[in-house]
């Protein structure tokens, strides 16, 4: 049997949303679970791994509820996760413009953006719970954008039709997570919170088929220990850095969710990734991230290439009727706004066909020229200035005289551990909350809605749900370093890293990591076919095992050592990156993120097939190199009603 | 609230700013005592005497002197002690210093210090020159400050230890109100063109309205 | 590009350290400065040498992991975060200096990475809103000035990367505990803690062992956010005002 022979197991379900209208689940999911006495919370420990912007709203929240949290964030400070990246804004439906927002307007944009492959009753929750953030991080201090009355200032984002996205300047990010930090760093000096910063976890503890704790490596010292826990939370957000160039951070990585799927979580649409349009593109083979630029951009430049294939003349000097303005073209109606997919794959189609520029002609025009001559250069400046002088910081290209040369980069993970409503893994006790689970966006996220979903699950949903767990297991064994399933997992630990130092081979790290991640880009990227996910899928079993035979990781584990860090994440992407392309072989549609070339429409348009597709896919783990079990969970439209979207 | 300001180094910073204010405000008052001495010497003892008759008779003869005196010297023990308290802190913060040294020097910080040094040790020898007269170069005669300056300034010595401190002062003077504004929340952006001018004009006037009179000495306009 | 590096070499918090000497060659003048250490580490690797530990994370200059001091300036020589600065800043040639920050509260851990976590604790002194989940009012039942949000915005920008610190003569921690202190205390949410904010942060800024301001305005200059060193003159306010309400009290 190979990897691509997969067995479709029972199917999953979840349980825990309650029957009954959708607006109404999420009022009598909280009444119904049940609830942890005030005083009895103390005696209750929970571990978050992460600190970004659910695992920082969670810890701080839980501690405010009275737990005893244990929390844990590789960065030297968990003023540091990579939620602080985050430019544009984030959704709520307020309706402060009156203009016909609302809480189900917010729930139907979700549902249909993410191209009918999430569950209603998550996303109409998430849709409430927006309006409750705003409020949340407006006290905590977060510097919103505000108008001159005083009021918070609102715009609209990704093609949606209602001014929704509140902001702060082009570091929304930012501004929430340091929101939550403070409220963590409130918890952790009132000594509700144990932190621990530069410090990873490598591995779950799962006793009696409960998760109880974790094994983590202190990154100064190289020390692993186990920390204890009644209930561990998962925040670690996404798996994007398998691609080796994304616009995630050097160190984000996929090894606390991948080691929690090992020991029995369900992972769910691992092929579902977010490609997004607007990034700078890449210099060379030095190039070590890609940098992401607001796809507000777009509302005003206009994105072209040459007619001509290898046309290597300056920009200025092609003239307009030897320019392509491909998407005004394929798109009349939508132009340059449609949504990031679809622009993302206009991009790479015109770049196979030889008329990318740039160097490696990997990169469209994004031209403001256009716009400079009818708003003027100030207005240009006013709106877009910030932006223009980051392209030029890292380009050293004046975009106000050359266009602009964008390209499509990985940019975050729809997919992820597969949660129920209270967002439990199939783990019991094992919770997964932000990008790190699979829940809310189906095949495709809307701008503005991953800060959302990060607040939302860490500030109020989960602080609910994991109440209704602990209550029903008021008195768990307590575990210790003795215990045959921990010895079991520290050994494991242990030993991967020894044998991480003792290969001793010829080869790097980061040359593995790049080649998985050019593999994946290439075959699980923008564009994905059987033929080429085949390809893949026999490739990275290769690769690991020439990982294994020529990896050279320097120094020891008892020490401050980077490159061990990293090879030790690669382990874990040799694998997952297994699972993605299986994923995304196995779905055989168009949808969201995931383009099938023999799933389209006539008119090349991404075609979805409900009737066979129409489900969210949690693979169980079997082994490394093992065919892993499919479990379907189906997907019931009750309130927003699947359609084929067009933009043409 | 003591205890909080001394224990704070921000604290210290701000009495090192009411301090040095304070000596500002008596430096500017003793300049403009000192330009008496070009309208010749009974104008200029007739003001050392008023010095110590000011109040009277509410105050008794040199009440107001010695309370001046007293004010004074808080100050500057205020102002050296917490000054040399800050700059222990400051070197214990920053033990290594760079390998790659920037050829350009921290300027407000090496002045402020160096220059505090020179103008403690400058107030000590103008005490005993022209207070007490301990170290004066001629025959100090009490009662007789015109004269005593003008044997003072008659000595080369005297001259360059007396311009030394005068131009450390208008250094010290020019970064210090600067920075006590600052220290004592005063500064903007909006203000801070017009507190660097005032330090600026402050300076200035304290350096050469003091230095006047040495040069007076010895163009002999004053004699 | 051809160069030569000198980068400090320490072997963890209680060696010597010292600095080392490479070469490294076929440098892109588009490579930024992070991604020319990691040639010059992905050599020392292949070589069987220990290759030079730095801090990084987003590499898009807002997480502030990057901290290193590049021929004596924090940042090197541009005014930016390191991952933003790019080797077309170095001619062909040039010998580069590269330390870590330098201060008694940023004691280093390895090589170029130091300890930041003084800066946590400072913002754990109080560098906070009490607000708990779920007891916040309506957003807009307090409308915040434009211009007081944008001043707070302007604060609040700081990216907690040390740079300030590691520029200061004096080890001074003030623009950091400056910036954290305006950006809450003009905020009307803030103000309930307005005075203990300010109180509590600089009474731990000077238990980490950080040193005095002395105004010479390095911070400023050095600072990839441009936190103005006025910043500083704002919170000094606060911090008087405070001491003369609390001693009211």
């Amino acid at each position: 049997m190979t990897y691509t022979d997969y067995v479709t197991g029972e199917p999953v379900a979840d349980t825990k949303a309650p029957a009954g209208p959708v607006a109404e689940r999420w009022d009598k999911r909280r009444f119904e679970a049940k609830l942890v006495n005030p005083a009895n919370r103390r005696k209750h420990t929970v571990i978050v791994v992460g600190t970004g912007l659910a695992g920082g709203s969670a810890g701080a929240t839980l501690a405010e509820q009275g737990y005893h949290v244990v929390q844990f964030c590789y960065q030297d400070s968990p003023r540091r996760a990579h939620s602080i990246a985050a430019q544009g804004g984030i959704n709520a439906a307020k309706n402060y413009r009156n203009d016909g927002d609302s809480v189900h307007r917010l729930f139907y944009d979700t549902v249909k953006g993410g191209d009918f492959r999430a569950r209603e009753s998550n996303v109409h929750r998430l849709a409430q719970i927006s309006v409750e953030i705003i409020d949340q991080c407006v006290a905590q201090g977060v510097p919103f954008a505000r108008e001159y009355g005083g009021l918070l200032d609102t715009r609209s984002f990704g093609g949606v039709q209602v001014s929704r996205t509140f902001y702060a300047r082009g570091q929304t990010g930012q501004q929430l997570l340091l929101g939550a930090y403070q409220a963590l760093s409130r918890q952790i000096a009132a000594g509700n919170v144990e932190m621990h910063p530069r410090t990873e976890m490598l591995d779950l503890i799962v006793v009696d088929g409960r998760a109880r704790g974790i094994v983590a490596r202190d990154l100064i010292t190289g020390k692993i220990s186990t920390y204890f826990a009644d209930a561990v939370v998962l925040a670690s957000g996404g798996y994007g850095n398998v691609f080796y160039l994304s616009t995630n951070a050097m160190n984000s990585n996929a090894t606390a969710i991948w080691r929690a799927h090992r020991r029995g979580a369900y992972f769910a649409n691992p092929c579902f990734t977010q490609i997004h349009p607007t990034c700078i593109p890449r210099t060379g083979d030095h190039q070590s991230k890609l940098t992401l630029m607001s796809e507000s951009l777009r509302n005003d430049g206009r994105i072209w290439v040459p007619k001509a294939k290898g046309d290597d003349r300056p920009p200025n000097r092609i003239p307009e009727d030897e320019r392509d303005y491909y998407l005004e073209r394929i798109y009349p109606s939508f132009g340059n706004l449609v949504p990031r997919d679809i622009a993302s794959r206009a991009a790479k189609n015109v770049c196979d066909e030889g008329r990318g520029v740039g160097p490696g002609g990997q990169g469209v025009y994004l031209d403001f020229a256009d716009a400079i001559r009818r708003m003027g250069r100030k207005a240009v400046e006013a709106k877009y200035g910030n932006l223009f002088d980051m392209y030029q910081r890292i380009t050293d290209e004046d975009p106000y005289e050359v266009p602009m040369r964008i390209y499509p980069a990985v940019h975050y993970t729809m997919g992820g551990l597969w949660v129920d409503y209270d967002l439990q893994t199939t783990i019991p006790g094992l919770f997964a909350i932000g990008e790190a689970n699979f829940s809310d966006h189906g095949a495709n996220r809307l701008g503005a809605s991953a800060l959302m979903q990060g607040l939302a699950d860490g500030y109020f949903v989960l602080p609910a749900t994991i109440n209704d767990y602990l209550a029903r297991n008021p008195h768990q064994e307590p575990v210790t370093d003795r215990h045959p399933v921990v010895q079991e997992a520290l050994a494991e630990t242990e030993d991967r890293l020894n044998l991480l130092l003792s290969v001793d081979g010829d080869r790097t790290p980061d040359s593995f990591h790049r080649e998985v991640g050019e593999l994946l880009w290439e075959f699980c990227g923008m564009a994905r076919t059987d033929a080429g996910l085949r390809k893949a899928l026999e490739r990275i079993p290769q690769i690991r095992e020439e990982f294994w035979r020529r990896i050279k990781v320097p120094g020891t584990g008892e020490e401050f050592n980077q490159s061990l860090e990293k090879a030790n994440r690669i382990v874990d992407y040799l694998e997952l990156a297994e699972l993605m392309c299986l994923d995304a072989l196995h779905r055989a549609e168009s949808c969201g993120g995931h383009f099938r070339e023999e799933s389209q429409t006539p008119d090349g348009e991404a075609a979805r097939r409900d009737d066979e597709f129409a489900y969210a896919a949690a693979w169980e783990f079997t082994g490394t190199g093992e065919a892993p079990t499919l479990h379907k969970e189906d997907l019931v439209f009750e309130y927003v009603h699947p359609t084929q979207r067009s933009y043409a | 609230m003591a205890r909080t300001v001394w224990d704070s180094s921000v604290g210290k910073k701000t009495v090192m700013a009411v301090s040095g204010l304070i000596m500002l405000l008596y430096l500017v008052v003793h300049m403009i005592g000192n330009l008496k001495i070009f309208f010749g010497a009974g104008e200029f003892n007739h003001y050392a005497h008023w010095l110590r008759t000011i109040g009277e008779p509410f105050m008794h003869y040199e009440w107001t002197l010695w309370l001046i005196r007293v004010v004074l010297v808080v100050a500057v023990v205020a102002h050296a002690v917490s000054a040399y308290q800050l700059s222990r802190r400051d070197i214990r913060a920053r033990p290594s210093k760079y390998v790659h040294r920037k050829p350009k020097v921290t300027y407000a910080t090496r002045t402020m210090r160096w220059g505090g040094i020179i103008l403690g040790l400058f107030i000590v020898w103008h005490i005993l020159d022209l207070t007490t007269g301990t170290v004066h170069s001629g025959g100090f005669q009490p009662g007789h400050p015109y004269q005593n300056v003008v044997d003072t300034f008659s000595t080369w010595y005297g001259d360059v230890i007396y311009i030394v401190a005068m131009l450390a002062l208008g250094l010290h003077v020019r970064h210090g109100f600067w920075s006590a504004a600052q220290t004592l929340g005063a500064g903007s952006r909006t203000r801070d063109r017009a507190l660097k001018t005032v330090a600026n004009v402050l300076a200035l006037l304290l350096t050469a309205g003091f230095i006047a009179v040495p040069v007076g000495v010895m163009t002999g306009v004053v004699s | 590009m051809k160069l030569t590096l000198r980068v400090w070499r320490q072997r963890d918090a209680d060696a010597e350290g010292a600095m080392s000497p490479y070469e490294v060659d076929g440098i892109s003048s588009d490579m930024s400065f992070l991604e020319m250490l990691d040639v010059l580490n992905e050599q020392l690797i292949l070589a069987g040498e220990d290759p030079v530990a730095f801090d990084h994370d987003c590499r898009e200059g807002i997480c502030g992991a990057c901290s290193l001091v590049i021929n004596g300036d924090a940042h090197g020589p541009e005014r930016t975060t390191t991952c933003q600065l790019h080797m077309r800043s170095f001619k062909d040639g040039d010998t580069i200096d590269i330390e870590p920050w330098r201060a008694a509260a940023f004691p280093v851990i390895k090589d170029l990475v130091v300890d930041r976590s003084a800066f946590d604790r400072i913002i754990q002194a109080g560098g906070y809103i009490t607000a708990p989940t779920g007891a916040a009012p309506e957003a807009h039942a307090t409308p915040v000035p434009k211009p007081d949000a944008d001043f707070a915005f302007e604060h609040a920008e700081c990216i907690g990367c040390g740079a300030c610190v590691a520029a200061c003569p004096n080890g001074a921690a003030m623009l950091f505990t400056s910036a954290k202190v305006n950006h809450l205390n003009v905020l009307p949410q803030g103000a309930p803690e307005r005075e203990t904010r300010v109180l509590d942060m600089v009474a731990q800024m000077d238990e980490e062992g950080f040193g005095g301001c002395t105004l010479a305005g390095e911070c400023a200059t050095a600072c990839p956010k441009g936190i103005p060193l006025v910043s500083i003159t704002s919170m000094n306010k606060e911090w008087l005002r405070a001491t003369r309400k609390v001693a009211k009290r």
